[in-house]
């Protein structure tokens, strides 16, 4: 499987590389929409939900607190919905081409990363501007991002691989799992501060594997602080269980696959 | 889990030897295209075994994953990174895959704006770019106009020259007889016959028209060729021979000469429309000329049991040297598709002796004149 990746890292890239193309070649200002539709998305949070909502996150002056504060959860959690949001069809988008070519077919999802990954890194940037323009502190700590978006790559590959394999044989999954990430951004502290929940809740949200990931983005873009790593073990634990087991699943399954696509 | 269990092929094994061209045929649904994915390597056998020695390239579904908004070299190099090459072998093929396409300016143009048949142009170029061990085609060998088919034909055959072996699925007997050395029959998930292209093709003809009550008959001839003969049997074939310029019987005639084909049938059972077909065909099974008497308006209606017909077809040998054959059908309509009563398959062998024209090639006997003048003064 994996010496089947390194043989088609030239062709893995170039995928990507035509993705991206076929997205922006037919507009006028092309690989420039890559960068100005997240720096839109930041600058709405920024504008919009610090001066008309002015709210205010407690413990910390800067009245773009929120804001940025919205956008860290958020830098994590399109990174976990959109790996996992296209990884759903993935297989059967890609049928006819699995059917009638033969290739490494893991080279398939390493795509969809490699693509979410590079979205994540343009909306990781614009953040950074933004801090950079409105005048928040930024610390050394950022760079904890690194090894956090290799976790949450991780952990997102992990159940979109599950995922996407099942709704080969069971389409209802891609029909679920967009209502479930619904109702699991909403549960996650991303648009809220944890500390609005009462206490007795708490333990119930610590249930969350998301949840630790996104505070550990918080800690490190708005408080500047470093990663809890202790809250981030049984998330890694989870992720390296889960990749292992849905790589296992999709190997035995790869062969069936193709019979019911 | 599936309800029920449906076997696309079973009980199947054949070796192919490298270098060899094997044509599969059979109706749809038959299970050519999943033997041809399970070799490609694309599907996996339930059951069973698949032994494959060297590189496989198949043309399954030419412009198979052909983005239309890129350009028709963006899409060669993706193509060609599908089918497992480095970016280094890529750039290598690249011009050459661009001046056998022949689409010119169009190749750095979007695929969008491509006829399918530049579409197919670029997607056969690659798709034969680098020589394979082992070529399995699939019913890709008739795209794009005549010019690029016999471009794309001389390819292939190029690369059985130099070892290639190949596996082709294709429902058109010159394309398969043409270029295949031995064929194989699926029915139903099932081989049923593997043997000389013609002698398959035969077998094929007279299966599909298989009906109830009909019969099949396959006997050797001395010749070491095989006769196919198959019908519901309501008429029949009872003489056929060959007379010669002088009107006597003959298997040999001379180049030109003026024959006559004399055909007799008997009727068995009342037949409301009867129609006789018949076929010259050369020693690789390629029908020269074939017709029928639906065609010449000469049906013969309301014929009894008992009665006898006798047919005289004149024309002049008008062939190459070689050994030809002659195929009778007896028919309703315009095909045997709807009633076939007797096919009869090599019913008559004669063969075509050039003793008193000037040497030529090929196997028609054009009759040309060559005027050679002598210009300058």
């Amino acid at each position: 499987m994996f010496d089947g990746l390194w043989r088609y890292r030239g062709f893995i890239l170039s995928m990507i590389k035509n993705e991206f193309r076929a997205k922006f070649v037919r507009s006028k200002l092309g690989g420039l929409w890559m960068i100005l539709n997240p720096l839109s998305q930041v600058a709405i949070y920024a504008l919009v939900l610090s001066n008309v909502l002015s709210a205010k996150l407690p413990g910390i002056s800067n009245r773009y607190a929120y804001a940025v504060y919205l956008m860290a959860g958020l830098l994590s959690w399109t990174l976990f919905s959109e790996i996992v949001g296209r990884f759903l069809n993935l297989f059967v988008d890609q049928g006819n081409l699995m059917k009638k070519v033969s290739f490494p077919r893991i080279t398939l999802p390493i795509v969809v990363v490699g693509s979410c990954l590079i979205n994540n890194i343009l909306l990781f940037f614009s953040i950074l501007f933004a801090l950079v323009v409105l005048n928040f502190d930024i610390g050394l700590n950022v760079f904890w991002i690194l090894p956090l978006t290799l976790l949450v790559v991780t952990f997102s590959l992990g159940i979109g691989m599950l995922c996407a394999v099942i709704n080969v044989f069971v389409r209802d999954v891609a029909q679920v799992i967009p209502v479930l990430l619904q109702i699991w951004f909403w549960l996650t502290p991303i648009v809220y501060p944890v500390n609005i929940i009462p206490k007795k809740y708490h333990d119930v949200m610590a249930m969350n594997p998301v949840a630790p990931l996104v505070g550990a983005y918080q800690d490190v873009i708005v408080h500047g602080k470093s990663v809890d790593i202790e809250s981030l073990l049984p998330v890694l634990m989870l992720s390296i269980t889960l990749v292992i087991f849905s790589f296992y699943i999709f190997r035995r399954a790869s062969s069936e696959m193709v019979d019911v696509l | 889990m599936p309800k029920s269990e449906d076997w696309v092929l079973k009980n199947v094994g054949f070796d192919v030897f490298p270098g060899e061209a094997v044509g599969f045929l059979g109706q749809n649904g038959a299970g050519k295209s999943t033997l041809l994915k399970l070799i490609a390597g694309t599907l996996t056998a339930t059951e069973g075994s698949i032994q494959v020695n060297g590189r496989v390239a198949a043309i399954l579904e030419l412009g198979m994953g052909f983005n239309s908004d890129l350009t028709g070299r963006e899409n060669v190099i993706h193509t060609a990174g599908l089918m497992g090459f480095s970016r280094s072998e890529i750039n290598a093929a690249l011009s050459e895959i661009e001046s056998f396409a022949e689409i010119g300016k169009h190749f750095d143009q979007p695929v969008r704006t491509y006829s399918s048949g530049m579409q197919a142009r670029v997607a056969f170029a690659i798709a034969t770019a680098y020589r394979p061990d082992i070529l399995i085609v699939d019913e890709a060998l008739s795209v794009g106009d005549t010019y690029f088919q016999h471009k794309s034909f001389n390819r292939i055959r190029e690369f059985r020259e130099k070892g290639t072996t190949l596996i082709i699925v294709s429902h058109d007997r010159s394309t398969i007889q043409s270029i295949c050395d031995r064929a194989i029959l699926l029915d139903r998930g099932c081989m049923i016959k593997d043997g000389e292209p013609e002698e398959v093709f035969d077998f094929y003809n007279a299966i599909i028209a298989e009906k109830e009550n009909s019969t099949l008959m396959i006997k050797r001839l001395p010749s070491g060729k095989v006769q196919t003969k198959s019908g519901t049997g309501e008429a029949q074939v009872t003489e056929i021979v060959l007379l010669g310029d002088s009107g006597a019987v003959t298997e040999t005639v001379a180049v030109g000469e003026k024959v006559e084909l004399r055909i007799k049938i008997k009727i068995h059972k009342q037949i409301d429309e009867l129609v006789l077909g018949y076929g010259i065909k050369d020693r690789l099974g390629q029908v020269m000329y074939g017709t029928n008497s639906w065609h010449t308006n000469q049906i013969i209606t309301n014929a009894r049991a008992g009665d006898e017909y006798e047919f005289k077809i004149l024309f002049n040998a008008n062939f190459g040297a070689g050994s030809y054959s002659v195929v009778t059908a007896l028919h309703n309509r315009e095909t045997h598709l709807n009633a076939n009563y007797e096919w009869r398959d090599l019913a008559l062998v004669f063969s075509v002796v050039n003793s008193n024209e000037h040497q030529f090639s090929g196997c028609n006997w054009l009759k040309a004149e060559m005027v050679v003048a002598q210009n300058g003064y």
